[in-house]
């Protein structure tokens, strides 16, 4: 495992691109919603292991929301659910 | 065949939100479509019907757009329950069509795997094709429908030929079709859904290829409309644009609807008619109808604004930029669709909060909804502002009515704000929230056959209401201001013998201290069927009082009969009073009890009051009493 390059998504900046390393939901204690309910929602917007990421965008008080590319769409979430998605820069 | 209307097939569109969807079920059912009243852009199932090439009546239903049939908001409840069969008086549909964007598959081939479980025939309808072709976007039909064992066909809504190999493909299969097979969906976990969209993954690396540079032309936009600050500065400037435009432009065309409802009232006037009859028709029928119809304009122009903002792919932005500011006041991004469609109605706002997912976000903009100031508060606040406010300039470039109108706005949005706050934070006393998750479609060109369809069921909802609901309430304050008539040798006006004059002097004690004399107590009873009602109840009152004071001058009356802290303490109550009974009936079929509903009611009548009251008592101090 390349560990020391990954990160969690919820703390990249924009213009970070990368790829999908895991989801880990111990990662995102501070979600609004309970672990395997988040999993799903990532997983049914796409943030699947493998996947190309692209921080495009965020919002003006701590940078929250943030936009994010995942392979062909464009999803805007928050960053406590985006520490769930652990990256690797490419 | 005489196939019947029940039995033509049912065939249902199923797709992700933002695929164009309802632009394809506008396309092949043109006006043979049956909608709510009140649609929102994706809310409302609707059903439509179509005549295939081969001749074959088809029944057509539009689902809310889902990413899984494991639905998470009542929305998409409906999509699951539909496909499965599962809705009450409803037959499954015989075949389904999933409907993907084809520049963006990857989401919609998960979401037909997750369809083929559902035991009911399935194929994938390829949409948006010619954007996907321009960008140069190569789709390998045979090998995707090979890899997916689904029939897949193109489609482009839009245009004219666009559907053909769709409705083709509909006449071969309905023609032919497989017997329904037991359903064997679950809702996905975690590892099925990861499975399934590395399948999904899969199937597009063989049958799809990218072209080498991706399309820029979203991103450069949203290099600027999402830009933290700019982004901000945009979205305010559009909605100021937004409002000027449902004053300015609305302006002329709403003169020459009130010019005309003048002329047929002046016309009846002197008609050889009964008088009581002439007076019917005058003062109930054309005053009360024209004084709500002449507010079509600004609806529909408000309309023309918030769908075109949709179909752009705009709206979901402006979540993205609103969410952290919302979050503040204990409201979630996805609220703001629904409060921004509250400035056109409350109902299709309230409708559209079934895209929340989380109950309690839910509630809480339902619960404030009906504070955002809808257009039909818009004849209230300018009958009584023309008539009180002087219209003149202050600090040398702002118009002192305009102004008003604005704080008036503003006050309403505050309201909303505090309301939820103060929700948020001691009913619930929940600090972490449902998740903000939305996707950002690619901007589209609009197409001015779906925003004119969409526009029109609107239109139409309100004048439906107009004639309906507004016009029977309209002649009951009729009789109510009529009867019984004045004795003879009467000496004060006809109107305050009637049961009109009674039910307002009864109130009067609770009203006094707000400054509301007898008749604004009885225009406010009918003003609870729908507020705009009350502009042409007083409409009624006073031209019947004043006996020759014609309807259109309801304003010159109200400057002679009313003191300037009663005109602002309406204006105060105004902002706050659950003066629609529509709204409350929605919210009671929204929020499935009575419970919110005289929750919504209660509170708002609370405000109301107590601000009438802080208004009328300060006002009257400082000497405007």
């Amino acid at each position: 495992m390349s560990d020391t390059f990954t990160l969690a998504l919820g703390n990249a900046r924009v213009g970070f691109r990368g790829r999908i390393d895991a989801l880990d939901m111990t990662r995102a204690p501070d979600a609004g919603l309970p672990a395997p309910e988040l999993e799903r929602r990532l997983l049914e917007l796409g943030f699947v292991e493998g996947a190309t990421v692209e921080l495009l965008h965020q919002g003006l008080f701590g940078g929250d929301p943030i936009a994010v590319r995942v392979a062909a769409t464009t999803i805007a979430l928050r960053r406590r659910e985006a520490m769930a998605i652990m990256v690797s820069p490419s | 065949m005489n196939a019947t209307v029940d039995l033509a097939p049912i065939v249902a569109l199923v797709g992700n939100p933002n695929c164009g969807k309802t632009a394809l079920f506008n396309t092949l059912t043109g006006s043979r479509q049956k909608v709510a009243n009140y649609p929102g852009v994706t809310v409302e199932k609707k059903l439509g019907r179509l005549t295939t090439p081969g001749g074959r009546a088809i029944q057509l239903l539009d689902l809310p757009g889902t990413y899984s049939l494991r639905a998470r908001s009542p929305d998409e409840e409906i999509t699951r329950d539909a496909v499965l069969g599962k809705l009450a008086n409803e037959t499954p549909p015989d075949l389904i069509v999933c409907v993907g964007d084809s520049s963006n598959l990857r989401l919609a081939l998960r979401l037909v795997l997750e369809l083929k479980h559902v035991g009911r025939p399935v194929m994938l309808a390829l949409n948006m094709m010619d954007i996907a072709k321009k960008r140069g976007i190569e789709i390998d039909m045979a090998k995707l429908s090979a890899e997916l064992g689904v029939p897949v066909v193109s489609s482009v809504a839009v245009r004219r030929g666009g559907t053909e190999s769709l409705l083709a493909e509909l006449d071969r299969r309905l023609s032919d079709l497989p017997k329904a097979t037991a359903a064997d969906w679950q809702a996905p976990d975690a590892g099925a859904l990861r499975g399934a969209q590395r399948e999904a993954d899969r199937v597009l690396r063989a049958t799809v290829r990218m072209p080498a540079a991706p399309d820029v032309t979203t991103s450069r936009a949203d290099k600027i409309l999402l830009h933290p600050v700019a982004g901000i500065i945009i979205l305010l400037a559009i909605l100021f644009v937004m409002f000027q435009a449902v004053f300015a432009w609305a302006k002329p065309v709403m003169d020459i609807i009130q010019a005309s409802f003048d002329w047929l009232g002046a016309t009846v006037a002197t008609a050889p008619l009964p008088e009581l009859l002439r007076s019917f028709l005058k003062d109930g029928v054309i005053a009360g109808v024209g004084s709500v119809i002449v507010f079509l304009p600004q609806i529909v122009i408000l309309f023309f604004f918030i769908l075109l903002l949709e179909d752009l792919g705009y709206m979901a932005r402006a979540a993205f930029l609103m969410d952290k500011i919302m979050g503040g006041a204990g409201l979630h991004g996805r609220a703001f669709i629904p409060l921004l469609s509250s400035f056109a109605c409350a109902i299709p706002g309230i409708m559209a909060t079934r895209v929340i997912d989380d109950r309690r976000d839910r509630l809480t903009t339902i619960l404030v909804a009906p504070l955002m100031t809808c257009s039909a508060r818009i004849p209230v606040y300018t009958l009584i502002i023309s008539a009180f406010i002087p219209d003149r300039e202050v600090w040398g470039f702002v118009g002192l009515q305009g102004l008003v109108m604005f704080g008036l706005y503003a006050a309403g949005i505050l309201g909303a704000l505090s309301v939820s706050f103060v929700m948020k934070r001691l009913f619930w006393r929940s600090t972490v929230g449902e998740p903000f998750m939305l996707e950002l479609p690619d901007y589209k060109i609009p197409q001015a056959k779906s925003l004119a369809m969409g526009i029109f069921a609107r239109a139409m909802a309100f004048l439906k209401r107009a004639g309906t609901t507004i016009l029977s309430m309209m002649i009951l304050i009729w009789v109510l201001a009529s009867f019984p008539e004045a004795p003879d040798g009467a000496t004060g006006p006809a109107i305050g013998y009637s049961f009109a004059a009674m039910l307002g002097h009864l109130l009067e004690p609770v009203m006094a201290p707000l400054g509301f004399n007898w008749q604004i107590n009885v225009a406010l009873i009918p003003g609870l069927a729908a507020r705009e009602v009350a502009v042409g109840a007083l409409g009624t009152i006073y031209s019947i009082n004043g006996g020759d004071e014609a309807a259109q001058q309801i304003g010159q009356a109200l400057a002679h009969q009313w003191s300037l802290a009663t005109a602002l303490a309406l204006l105060a109550w105004y902002i706050f009073a659950p003066q629609c009974a529509s709204t409350l009936a929605v919210i009671r079929r929204e929020t499935g009890g009575w419970k919110w509903m005289w929750i919504t009611f209660g509170y708002m009548l609370t405000l109301a009051y107590i601000a009438a009251l802080i208004v009328y008592q300060v006002a009257a101090a400082l000497g405007a009493g």
